[in-house]
């Protein structure tokens, strides 16, 4: 599989990433070279194989919904980048019209 | 003899019999890492003045109630991925320099509550990705038994922190073997549990399917000691097992290995492999055999499959997980950023280092419209495949033995420019995380250089107990583990 630097800047895109001219063609060419080697996954046959999310079998663990203790304010701000009063700050995201 | 040179159990006994103190214990082990920190290299912070507080109020303690667990005074290092309470948990990223966690993973927690000693949080690859610690934004580790080379990733700062006897034990995580390859290029014993034994919870996510916690020793009676510690159901991870935990102490008893079946698989011993490793590993087949164990030849026949899986499936669940890096709540946040968007794509340009943003990128890949089911699909069935051919294996066999590595520790910056070379230096282990079975990593020689060779031993899920058997009773019967590196 060829990843075109169109490729590496859409995907970017989509993870919020942002890359520099140079990282473009780096990574181009390195997920090509690591792509390359994942397409050899299509010499097994996996008709009507279940794919495996997860191996111990589990599914839906559920708890009773009870009022507990948790991280006071200031515990759970304390790592904040930016805070005002009780609360995070980040730039405005509702344009004015 | 000095303090440092103990085991953990060993240092356990003196310590409860009363013949050392806590802040003895503490001394040492703070004076040993002034003299060889600067050289390994393998913490990122080290937590000395409350460490000694901790042994003070313990010695303090003792004097009026003589009443002991398991972990008492015993100074401890933690991966610095395992989110400590007021301590710093950097990941090794610039994206969380300065984030300071305001709660233990449950694993520290237990460890607290057995009363034991952190000494400082160790040395990883940025979030755990990566096989030789040259990924972490701080500087990579050294490898106690060579300077100039790696000691594998991603726990590679606990793994030279226990060889370099800079703490009695350390924990590390595992998801493709970054337990098992550094404690085997540094001579040491690592366990990666079975899949949902021990909880995740509070460790950072990398890939949630295969991620499990675990420790790296001197020796296997300590693993199981320090197994036992951390083992167990918790309600805080809903992907924990709620099922017994054995004795895993008690049942190192039992020496001989009769009547044990151990598979060798063909695939394992193939080009690639270091004849000197082959070498070491054949001899170790011949003292379990030697031990009473029958010795099967046996087929994995999808290993080759593996590493292709992996690098799908952890990208893939790195990508998802590492969404939550974006400078709002918690971490980095890049400066002067005009609009939310903006803020995003710059904090994680900036916080993260290229091989994450590597990963971060192809995991977004293979989950995009239009790639999920010829990449994320297909390797989810294909890791079908590779767990369908351990379950068939272990219809014949009780344990299966392999190297742990394909070479001894590399020289540092042999395999930093090409991603791919890096990512099959783990083409032993990543097939356990992906069927979520136990496997212990353990000295089985060394090579003419003087380097480290470890075995893998792989387990039936759960069967933690039964791979540690067999893994002390081959280590009893060897020297391996007594060999120290020469570090002045």
């Amino acid at each position: 599989m060829e990843i075109t630097q169109q490729d590496v800047e859409k995907v970017a895109q989509l993870a919020r990433l942002a890359v520099t001219a140079a990282e473009k063609e780096t990574f181009a060419k390195q997920l090509t070279q690591i792509l390359t080697h994942v397409d050899k996954l299509k010499q097994y046959d996996t008709t009507g194989i279940e794919p495996t999310a997860t191996v111990t079998g589990q599914v839906n663990v559920f708890r009773e919904d009870l009022v507990r203790l948790s991280l006071p304010v200031e515990k759970a701000l304390a790592n904040a980048p930016e805070r005002e009063s009780d609360g995070f700050v980040v730039p405005k995201i509702i344009e004015e019209r | 003899m000095s303090l440092q040179k103990l085991g953990l159990v060993e240092l356990h006994k003196k310590f409860t019999a009363g013949e050392v103190t806590a802040t003895e214990i503490v001394r040492a082990y703070f004076l040993r890492i002034s003299q060889v920190e600067p050289k390994v290299k393998a913490f990122v912070t080290q937590t000395k003045e409350a460490a000694y507080q901790q042994a003070e109020c313990l010695d303090h303690k003792l004097k009026v109630w003589r009443k002991t667990h398991p972990l008492t005074g015993m100074p401890l290092a933690v991966k610095d991925n395992i989110c400590t309470d007021g301590v710093p948990t950097t990941c090794s990223s610039r994206m969380l320099q300065s984030f300071v966690p305001p709660y233990d993973a449950t694993v520290v927690s237990r460890l607290r509550s057995e009363e034991y000693i952190l000494v400082g949080k160790t040395n990883l690859d940025e979030f755990a990705m990566g096989s030789s610690t040259e990924n972490s934004a701080f500087g990579p580790s050294r490898n106690p038994w060579n300077l100039h080379c790696v000691p594998g990733g991603s726990s590679g700062g606990s793994a030279a922190a226990v060889a370099a006897e800079e703490c009695v034990a350390a924990l590390g995580s595992d998801t493709g073997g970054s337990i098992r390859q550094p404690a085997a290029f540094c001579g040491v014993v690592g366990v990666k549990p079975t899949y949902g034994r021990v909880s995740r919870y509070g460790l950072v996510a990398f890939a949630s399917s295969l991620d499990q916690i675990g420790p790296i020793t001197r020796n296997v009676l300590d693993a199981a000691f320090l197994l036992q510690a951390i083992a167990g159901h918790d309600p805080m991870d809903s992907t924990s097992v709620d099922r017994p935990v054995p004795d895993y102490v008690k049942a190192l008893q039992k020496r001989d290995l009769k009547n044990l079946k151990v598979g060798v698989p063909v695939e394992f011993f193939t080009e690639g492999l270091d004849p000197e490793v082959e070498q070491a590993v054949r001899a170790a087949i011949g003292e379990l055999k030697h031990l009473g164990a029958e010795i099967k030849e046996i087929r994995l026949p999808r290993t080759d499959a593996a590493v292709a899986v992996y690098y799908v499936i952890a990208t893939a669940e790195a990508s998802s997980n590492l969404a939550r890096f974006d400078g709002v709540k918690f971490g980095f946040r890049a400066k002067e950023t005009k609009d939310l968007l903006e803020l995003y794509m710059r904090t994680r340009q900036e916080g993260f280092g290229p091989e994450v943003k590597r990963r971060i990128m192809l995991g977004t890949y293979v989950l995009s419209a239009g790639y999920y089911d010829a990449y994320y699909g297909k390797a989810q069935a294909v890791r079908t495949l590779v767990c369908q051919d351990f379950d068939a294996a272990f219809k014949e066999v009780d344990l299966i033995i392999t190297p742990a590595t394909p070479t001894p520790a590399f020289k540092l910056g042999e395999k930093s420019e090409d991603p791919l070379q890096m990512y099959l230096s783990d083409i032993f282990t990543i097939s356990v995380n992906l069927a979520g079975l136990p496997a212990i990593a353990l000295p089985c020689g060394f090579t003419k250089a003087g380097l480290p060779i470890g075995l893998q031993l792989i387990g039936r899920a759960f069967e933690e107990d039964l791979m540690l058997r067999a893994a002390h009773a081959y280590e009893q019967s060897t020297a391996w583990h007594r060999q120290k590196p020469n570090l002045r």
